[in-house]
């Protein structure tokens, strides 16, 4: 395992454990397409969040939020002692992401499917303004049961939206249990083909594969891309791997981190 | 000339000026004569199909760039059926979104009970930071659009799509967030918003000619309340009716009530639906069936008169 990767999930699991219980599951699902993100990819400046043109992501899975702040403080957008405040009174960072709290997030989500929308507006935006930004949004597999992601996915081919990147989390578990038990995505690829975007799908715990199908989406010159990653829901964790579906937001108790952080070393 | 007309023709003119101001249709641009934006702003007007929720978050997404989208579609497809999005797109992530509604209420007519939004004020009046914004003519609407421009946030315009007669002058001036007096009237107060300041208007002809003076006061700005116009009023007058095209319950009178209850607890009588769905029919039957004719609105001022 990448060794950026390793302290994002260790930190995620300290930032849980923290306050005792968390969305851990589809936190240590990203961890690789987060460090390519914003280690390899994404034109952003620490020092000013703000700045104009710059690429944005978009996590439209935002109950993710702790797997993104320990991204974004390893990247130096805060301190990270900020980590062990996760849903204290107060604040900066909230189970999910409030791009009005936390220097990085660049937009609000929580409710599933709002975020990947905004994603599209904000994708349109950069169009009108011509900065030539990237656009990336992830949004999880379970989301993907909202009909909003779908009107979304429209609007994207029919906008030619080709600075946009989206990856699904497809780690193939909700709250409620697994996705195809619950309301069965199926062929999610052959889905987002027929919606005329570009599909590529890779191992999601491979940073490299992940690299790679950024570059070749990237190329595409008339159609936004989606990027399905094969995931582990709680990947590198033994005791939420463990818990399958449950993993999803579970509480950590400090054996817990104890014992993840010793496999994580 | 017709309110959509007034309301779509300034913003066009703003549009120019203005690089920042985009509109959004959900497949109702030829309704709401958004249509020929598409054409002189390309990239700003546009429409995102018949997917109100997309069109919601997408207008957020294009505010956090810096742009102040417009989202149009009917009343309550604008406010009811995106109401997550409103209140977690929009509102909560502090979007500078407009969100304008046509056909509120029972001026959906022909399009009966399920397009009429009887209940979008009070869907929308309990979400933080939301401005609510009804006009009543075209001078109105059109004089409101910069001042909707300048506010930094979510606005709602809840506009009557046709044409409604004309109740303010050219030199009146307008603030988005002051309540205008139009009568003067020491027996009771009227507050009325949208079509019924009309109706409002002719019910104060009919007390007078029965001794009673109303004070009719046009609340164009339902949210924030202008309560110390509406407080000022109910001193002089000690009693109210209120006149919306909304359900009883969560809109204006709601409003109204909450700031009276609170400083100075007088009789007040509403009109408006009693909780109950719309149905099809033109405006005049509507007005009829829902009990909110200027003779109901008399009515219930000289109920008002008689509680104090």
């Amino acid at each position: 395992m990448d060794e950026i990767c390793r302290e994002i999930r260790r930190l995620t699991v300290e930032c849980i454990g923290s306050v005792g219980v968390g969305h851990i599951g589809g936190s240590l699902s990203i961890a690789e397409v987060l460090k390519v993100l914003y280690f390899d990819k994404m034109k952003v400046d620490p020092a000013n969040p703000k700045m104009e043109g710059r690429d944005r992501l978009i996590v439209s899975k935002g109950h993710a939020g702790p797997a993104v702040y320990a991204v974004l403080a390893l990247r130096g957008f805060f301190p990270k002692d900020w980590l062990y405040t996760l849903n204290k009174p107060g604040t900066r960072l909230p189970s999910h992401c409030d791009m009005n709290k936390t220097p990085g997030v660049d937009m609000t989500a929580g409710s599933l499917g709002q975020g990947f929308s905004c994603a599209v507006g904000v994708a349109i935006a950069s169009k009108i303004k011509k900065d030539k930004a990237t656009i990336y949004s992830i949004i999880g597999d379970g989301e993907s049961q909202e009909g909003q992601i779908w009107e979304a996915a429209m609007l994207a081919a029919q906008k030619k939206l080709n600075n946009l990147i989206a990856f699904t989390d497809r780690n193939m578990m909700q709250i409620d249990g697994y996705t195809e038990e619950v309301n069965g995505l199926g062929n999610l690829a052959a889905k987002w083909r027929a919606f005329g975007w570009f599909v590529q799908e890779v191992d999601g715990h491979d940073c490299d594969a992940i690299s790679e199908a950024i570059d070749k989406a990237k190329k595409k010159r008339s159609r936004p891309s989606m990027i399905i990653l094969h995931t582990i829901k709680g990947k590198g964790v033994s005791f939420a791997e463990k818990a399958g579906p449950g993993c999803h937001s579970m509480s950590v108790t400090q054996e817990d981190v104890a014992a993840a952080l010793a496999e994580l070393q | 000339m017709e309110m959509r007309a007034a309301f779509f023709g300034k913003l066009s003119e703003m549009m120019e000026q203005d690089e920042r101001i985009c509109v959004l249709d959900a497949d109702l641009g030829k309704a709401n004569g958004t249509m020929k934006l598409r054409t002189k702003f390309p990239e700003r007007a546009f429409d995102c199909g018949i997917a109100e929720q997309n069109m919601a978050s997408v207008a957020a997404g294009m505010a956090s760039y810096g742009f102040i989208p417009f989202i149009t579609t009917f009343t309550p497809f604008a406010t009811r059926r995106i109401c997550d999005q409103i209140a977690v797109s929009i509102a909560y992530s502090q979007q500078n979104v407009k969100i304008v509604g046509t056909d509120p209420g029972i001026s959906a007519q022909l399009n009966g009970g399920t397009h009429m939004s009887l209940e979008d004020i009070g869907v929308l009046r309990s979400i933080p930071t939301m401005v609510i914004f009804e006009p009543v003519d075209e001078i109105q609407a059109a004089k409101a659009l910069p001042q909707i421009v300048a506010h930094d946030g979510p606005v709602y315009v809840r506009l009557f799509r046709k044409e409604a007669p004309t109740i303010f002058s050219e030199d009146y001036e307008f603030d988005l967030f002051k309540a205008d007096k139009l009568t003067d009237g020491a027996d009771v107060t009227i507050f009325a918003s949208g079509i019924m300041l009309k109706k409002s208007l002719d019910a104060a002809e009919m007390l007078k000619a029965k001794g009673i003076g109303a004070e009719v006061v046009n609340v164009h700005t339902i949210k924030p309340l202008d309560a110390e116009t509406v407080l000022k009023s109910l001193k002089k007058t000690k009693c109210a009716v209120v006149a919306e095209n909304h359900n009883i319950i969560g809109g204006l009178f709601s409003a109204v009530c909450e700031v009276a209850a609170q400083n100075l607890p007088v009789p007040i009588i509403p009109v408006g639906t009693k909780d109950v769905f719309g149905e099809v029919g033109k405006l005049p039957y509507l007005f009829e069936r829902f009990g909110m004719t200027e003779a109901d609105i008399a009515a219930a001022a000289e109920k008002a008169v008689a509680a104090k």
